[in-house]
């Protein structure tokens, strides 16, 4: 079986809109620091309490982080959104797959958020928000001006296909 | 009590709504003081002397009576004053676009509701205020904490104002009444045909005699003989509604528990041991009364502002859901209940009952426990266009179907290394505007999601999914007890629900007419 019709693919024609190539380095800051609390509080464990397991879950962190690390510009790339007529396409993952698609009138509100390091970049993330909470449509990695306009762009598609509930 | 409340200027509540909401405090306070004053009042009714350090006592022998009397006839007033005010100071209005509320004496608050976002209108009648013939009229909208509260109103005047709320909410002007008059009268025509038991009652008269009118509305609370079809079609047999209660999994913990508590009392012979179940049996009685009551009485209905849920024999819940109000609908069947071929219908919906507990739990269900035929007359009531043979083999079919090719898409042979007995089952179809989700074989399910209230649509692939080309879908719909999913599709197939849902819930979304459901320019659902 060919790999391409196991995994999922929309022949939607369109092109995907991918994030911004520097979304990677935010992701890894986010990784490390969680690599180095995690394997070092694993250590502490290790030293001070004298639990040999620690050490290995310690080791399982880093390896965890490590893996991760080096997919990590894959999973980035992986990201993207996409305006079609009447809906919102967005996909992310790589091992764990997800296409979700959100009609322009269900939008409840468009919110952007800028973390740290994020800001530093100049990124900013844009999250979409319906009256369902599982929809849970966050697109990372958009250039401020990106986020600014899209989320324009968006208010105003939801503002002409507004429907209720 | 002949003008509208729905006019537009300000009213007022029920002039006990200070009392009957501050009722339990009252109660509360009463009895506190009647605890303190125990051995007082024995003394007084049984001549028995008793110990000294009363504080009623220490009053008399200092020669303060006087002061302490002052004292409390100032808490009294002020406590007095302080309903009045708040009573006064509580005000509502509903005109044609809004429903708002404003109230408080130091913080004020105002609240305002639009009438096209209305989810539904509720209105609850705890047993106390029930007794004074009142009654709490709940306007619902979307999210946690969006109801505006009319608590208390006249009992009739409730109903008279839901009614009045909802033909404003509904588009329809004064004006196109008559209209609306026969709408009712259609509609009372299909309610009849399921009708097992009228249980309808003659309108009390506003001038007639207050202990009556009390009774009459204790018997039939949630009946409002003009908003025709007074009669429910369901009806459940209190021997099927204690049978559903009874048969569920918290019982067979409890049967599992006791047989390991007599096992292990007869092994190590503790007497002891049964003495500390007792606490706990009480407290499975009270579990088990209290969903009975909750669910005694139930009453389903369509009227021609949408269907009328109640339920409740001591404190009565009725909530009006105007059409195009219900977002998912699951029906679904536990295990122990298949044997007598039982079935329960809960809902998504965008408003919640602020009080949680009794009344906001069980407003999700439609129908507590019913056969076949009870659900599709259900279903038929609060889906619209499921009234056909075809739907209703349909429904029949993802109800109680093993699977196979039987007019769903069901997911492949090779998805029962995920779900090896269910995946026979596992599958959707699309008909008249909804979506037909049907999974689970212990556990019968099936879910209904009207197109036109899909929020978004979400397909999810993991690894061994990848593996087996295999993908699960879900319609993300608003928060309640239904979700629908799909635990395994074919791949190919999942793209193909994803971009059928998608389409369809644009579509529909767009033809969708029913936040104002009886406009002169759209056409009702």
């Amino acid at each position: 079986m060919p790999r391409s019709l196991r995994r999922l693919d929309l022949a939607t024609g369109g092109d995907w809109q991918r994030v911004s190539p520097r979304y990677v380095v935010v992701e890894i800051v986010g990784t490390v620091i969680f690599g180095v609390v995690a394997s070092s509080a694993a250590v502490g464990v290790w030293l001070l309490l004298e639990q040999r397991w620690a050490l290995y879950a310690g080791a399982l962190v880093a390896a965890i982080t490590l893996a991760s690390l080096i997919l990590e510009p894959r999973r980035v790339r992986s990201i993207g959104y996409q305006l079609r007529h009447d809906d919102l396409l967005f996909r992310r993952g790589i091992m764990f797959q997800r296409f979700v698609a959100v009609p322009y009138g269900r939008m409840q509100l468009v919110d952007i958020t800028r973390g740290p390091v994020a800001r530093w970049l100049g990124l900013a993330d844009l999250k979409l928000v319906t009256a369902a909470a599982a929809t849970g449509v966050l697109i990372p990695g958009l250039t401020v001006d990106d986020a600014e306009s899209l989320r324009d762009r968006l208010v105003h598609l939801a503002e002409s296909r507004r429907a209720g509930l | 009590m002949t003008s509208s409340l729905a006019d537009g200027d300000w009213h007022r509540l029920h002039p006990a709504t200070p009392l009957l909401r501050g009722g339990i405090f009252v109660f509360a306070a009463l009895g506190f003081v009647i605890a303190n004053l125990r051995e007082r009042l024995i003394d007084i009714f049984f001549g028995v002397p008793m110990g000294s350090g009363d504080p009623i006592d220490e009053i008399y022998r200092r020669g303060a009576v006087g002061w302490a009397l002052l004292v409390v006839a100032v808490i009294l007033v002020a406590i007095v004053t302080g309903f009045y005010l708040s009573w006064r100071m509580h005000t509502f209005r509903v005109n044609e676009e809004i429903v708002e509320v404003r109230s408080g004496i130091v913080f004020r608050s105002n609240r305002k509701a639009r009438l096209d976002r209305i989810q539904g209108v509720n209105i609850e009648r705890a047993l106390v205020p029930r007794l004074f013939g009142a009654a709490r009229l709940e306007v619902s909208g979307a999210g946690q904490d969006a109801n505006v509260q009319l608590a208390y109103l006249g009992s009739a005047r409730a109903d008279e104002l839901r009614r009045d709320i909802l033909r404003l909410a509904s588009g329809a002007r004064r004006a196109a009444e008559p209209e609306a008059a026969a709408a009712a009268e259609s509609e009372a025509g299909i309610g009849e045909r399921f009708a097992e038991e009228r249980v309808g009652t003659e309108p009390g008269t506003s001038v007639g005699d207050f202990a009556r009118d009390r009774v009459s509305e204790f018997l039939a609370p949630e009946l409002d003989p003009d908003a025709a079809p007074p009669e429910s079609v369901v009806r459940i047999p209190p021997g099927r509604l204690v049978g559903s209660i009874v048969l569920n999994g918290f019982t067979v913990v409890l049967v599992v528990g006791a047989i390991a508590l007599v096992v292990s009392g007869t092994v190590f012979d503790s007497g002891w041991l049964p003495l500390t179940v007792v606490p706990g049996l009480i407290g499975a009685a009270g579990f088990y009364f209290s969903r009975l009551t909750r669910s005694l009485r139930f009453s389903i209905a369509g009227t021609p502002d949408g269907v009328r849920v109640g339920f409740g024999l001591f404190s009565t819940s009725n909530e009006t859901l105007p059409p195009g109000r219900i977002h998912a609908i699951g029906i679904s069947q536990p295990l122990l209940w298949r044997p007598f071929g039982w079935w329960q219908v809960q809902i998504n919906k965008a408003g919640r009952s602020s009080n949680q507990g009794a009344a906001g739990e069980a407003s999700t269900t439609v129908l507590p426990v019913g056969t076949m035929a009870d659900v599709a007359r259900v279903l038929e009531l609060i889906l619209p266009g499921y009234n056909t043979e075809e739907q209703r083999t349909l429904i029949e079919r993802g109800m109680r179907s093993k699977g196979g090719d039987d007019g769903y898409v069901n997911a492949p042979r090779r998805a029962a290394w995920l779900r090896p007995f269910s995946w026979r089952r596992t599958g959707y179809t699309v008909s008249v505007g909804a979506a037909v989700l049907r999974r689970g074989v212990i556990a019968r399910e099936l879910v209904l999601v009207p197109l036109a209230r899909v929020q978004s649509v979400g397909v999810d692939q993991g690894p061994i999914q990848r593996r087996l080309r295999l993908a699960s879908a879900r319609l993300h719909t608003v928060s309640g007890p239904v979700r629908a999913s799909l635990s395994v599709v074919d791949a190919a197939e999942a793209v193909r629900l994803f971009e059928s849902i998608a389409a369809g819930a644009v579509t529909h979304a767009i033809s969708d007419t029913s936040h104002r459901w009886n406009h002169a320019t759209g056409a009702p659902e």
